[in-house]
């Protein structure tokens, strides 16, 4: 297994924004990878394990986010968080409950 | 150091320990731990965590087994909060670092979260900061535990600070340890301010948000003079006030040496000084300070301390124990006057417009049995002194009239079933809205006394919601209209001979007791602490001088002019309190 890091910039669509239950599913999954997960919105930078974090973000429809994950299975975790911004935080919904 | 500018609504300096009233009253009982009891708080620490986290996962289960999985997901969030990793390592290093109290560091470390989320102006992170608020609750429950100490229970001197305090948590306070009240809502003349008059202690109204930077425990100054909050103040500030509050116990000594003194003017005229009092035992507030009657015994907190409404039995209780240690002095008994922001959840019908709504005299007139369970008790009591009934808010005639009809009802029930009670009951009306002053000649035709509210009468004449911090600059008690509303009142009461009183704010401040007396009033009730004040000033004038003074003040043309102007003369007469 290699370090790595990896970078992707989402536009965050729902129109709520990431507000609590977005958030919520964002880091349980984002706690399912081994990798350090960050969120870049502008000069703030927050830890993608901590819920109270990303909300401080108020990151609102069309926000632009950039996820940077480091670690052993980054680009897995890249990808699925990616996913999960794009599809409006619904695909994961099903296999979460 | 902070310093907060509210509105000064009731007298005095005080320094105390801050009382948060927010979170279900929880209250933060001590700000630091020895460090060799980190570890074991720690673990205390991780306890709550542990069961605050088992309690939220039974509500989601709960709420989605009966509404759905979707409805139980807003506990899903709060429990992914709770785990927060870096939420945990915040509070744990405060505790390892600081020596803070779990309780403390929970309750600061969350609300420096509440003042983010507060800060953020997109709609619905806005309700993150309930959500906060709500952790914390879970987290103090469990810290505090059985330890919670409400309001009602305190066991050392507080100083209360909240976002508004209802009429029930004002009435169910241990009025032996609170010793101020600062509220971010709230205006002069709202029930806090009230209560606190009554209490006697400082408060401050109207501060705006605060509360999301104390936790409890910090050491406030309530400037209740100068509507100013000081929370942690250095040690000049403190000093300050360290004097200030020495000042106004030397000058209370002074005062209270005017006791056995009645309030009688220079040139022989001697002027009834009566109390206004809330709740029994405030009676003894007037008892010390030699008050010549109760002008004003407000009844609403009856009714709004307790959760039924009192019966017959629990009002006469009351009423006697004010008449019996008022001995043959007058005791003027207002009924019920629950205004719009006195009322209860339970009663709010969520009125537009609840000033010239449902309120006072109208409501009890709608509610009979109510009212006449009221006047019952109070005419059973008349016999045990001397008691007056006042209707509140009268606006009409036949308001009028039909308030005195249910009472000759009553009376006569009361004859029927062989009850003693006092005939000659005195009965009198409130003159608090601009149609009473119209017509006061006819209605002094059917009355024993008139007293004026000066607070509702201000309102309703200047169209000013006094508690509405936009438009309380307003409310002015020296505006001409009013004094002159106040004027026509008193000229019908010298042609007819029949006493008028004035029992708001007014009366008890020491710039109008000149123009008052001037204006032909020899009776005045007052809030109780206010009685030395007043009457050390009537022991300084002659009515001619206040006449005089009257008469200039009717010719200004606006309140500021003419409040500078009664400034100018009281600081003439009482030099020593111009500062």
């Amino acid at each position: 297994m290699s370090e790595t890091k990896a970078t992707r910039t989402v536009v965050v669509t729902n129109p709520q924004g990431l507000h609590a239950r977005p958030a919520d599913l964002f880091v349980k999954l984002a706690t399912r990878f081994a990798s350090r997960v960050e969120i870049v919105k502008d000069r703030e930078r927050v830890d993608g394990k901590s819920i109270l974090a990303l909300l401080t973000l108020a990151a609102a429809e069309g926000t632009k986010l950039s996820i940077e994950a480091e670690g052993p299975d980054a680009a897995e975790a890249l990808d699925a968080l990616a996913a999960l911004v794009e599809h409006d935080f619904a695909e994961n919904e099903n296999s979460q409950l | 150091m902070q310093k907060l500018q509210g509105i000064a609504v009731s007298p005095g300096v005080v320094i105390g320990e801050a009382f948060v009233m927010d979170t279900e009253g929880f209250r933060i009982p001590r700000r630091f731990v020895a460090r060799e009891a980190v570890d074991e708080e720690l673990e205390r620490l991780e306890r709550a965590f542990v069961a605050a986290a088992e309690e939220i996962v039974g509500h989601r289960d709960a709420v989605a087994r009966e509404l759905g999985q979707q409805y139980g997901a807003i506990f899903e969030a709060h429990l992914q909060m709770l785990r927060d990793p870096k939420l945990r390592s915040e509070i744990e290093q405060a505790i390892r670092d600081r020596c803070y109290s779990p309780e403390y560091a929970v309750s600061r470390t969350l609300r420096r979260y509440a003042k983010v989320f507060q800060a953020l102006e997109s709609g619905p992170m806005a309700e993150r900061v309930a959500d906060i608020f709500d952790i914390e609750k879970r987290l103090l429950r469990r810290l505090v535990g059985r330890r919670r100490e409400g309001i009602a229970h305190l066991t050392s001197p507080v100083v209360i600070l909240a976002h508004n305090l209802t009429p029930s948590e004002t009435v169910n306070l241990d009025r032996k340890f609170v010793r101020g009240f600062v509220t971010e809502m709230g205006g002069a003349g709202s029930h806090t301010a009230i209560v606190a008059e009554a209490l006697e202690i400082p408060a401050v109204v109207g501060t705006g948000p605060f509360l999301s930077e104390v936790s409890g425990g910090e050491r406030v100054i309530i400037d209740g003079d100068q509507g100013l909050v000081i929370l942690q103040p250095d040690d000049e500030t403190l000093d300050f006030y360290c004097r200030m509050v020495e000042r106004h116990r030397s000058n209370a000594l002074q005062l209270e040496s005017l006791r056995q003194f009645p309030a009688e003017t220079v040139d022989g005229v001697r002027i009834q000084l009566h109390g206004n009092i809330e709740f029994p035992h405030d009676v003894q507030h007037c008892l010390e300070r030699g008050a010549d009657g109760i002008g004003l015994y407000r009844t609403e907190f009856l009714y709004l301390g307790a959760a039924t409404e009192p019966d017959e039995e629990a009002q006469y209780q009351a009423y006697s124990g004010v008449l019996l240690a008022m001995g043959d002095r007058p005791v003027v008994i207002r009924t019920l006057d629950l205004g719009a922001d006195k009322l209860t959840a339970a009663q709010a019908d969520a009125e537009r417009n609840p000033f010239l709504g449902l309120r006072s005299i109208r409501l009890s007139l709608r509610n009979l049995p109510m009212f006449r369970t009221q006047l019952r008790a109070i005419v059973r009591a008349s016999v045990l002194g001397n008691a007056q009934i006042m209707f509140p808010l009268i606006s009409t005639i036949l308001e009028l009239r039909q308030a005195k009809m249910v009472l000759a009802d009553v009376i006569e029930d009361l004859e029927e079933h062989g009850l003693p009670f006092r005939r000659d009951i005195k009965v009198g009306m409130m003159v608090e809205v601009p149609s009473a002053v119209v017509l006061v000649d006819r209605f002094i035709a059917e009355v024993d006394f008139l007293s004026i509210g000066s607070n509702d009468l201000i309102q309703y004449t200047l169209a000013v919601d006094r508690s509405n911090k936009d438009v309380s600059g307003l409310y002015a008690a020296s505006d001409p209209a009013v004094l002159r509303l106040i004027d026509m009142t008193m000229k019908a009461g010298k042609q007819t001979g029949k006493p008028i009183n004035l029992c708001g704010q007014m009366s008890g401040n020491p710039t109008y007791t000149m123009l008052l007396l001037g204006l032909g009033f020899r009776q005045l009730s007052v809030t109780p602490s206010a009685i030395p004040e007043i009457k050390r000033i009537c022991r300084r004038l002659t009515i001619p001088q206040c006449e005089a003074v009257a008469s200039r003040a009717l010719t200004l043309e606006n309140a500021r002019d003419i409040k500078s102007y009664l400034k100018e003369e009281l600081k003439r007469i009482l030099p020593e309190t111009a500062e």
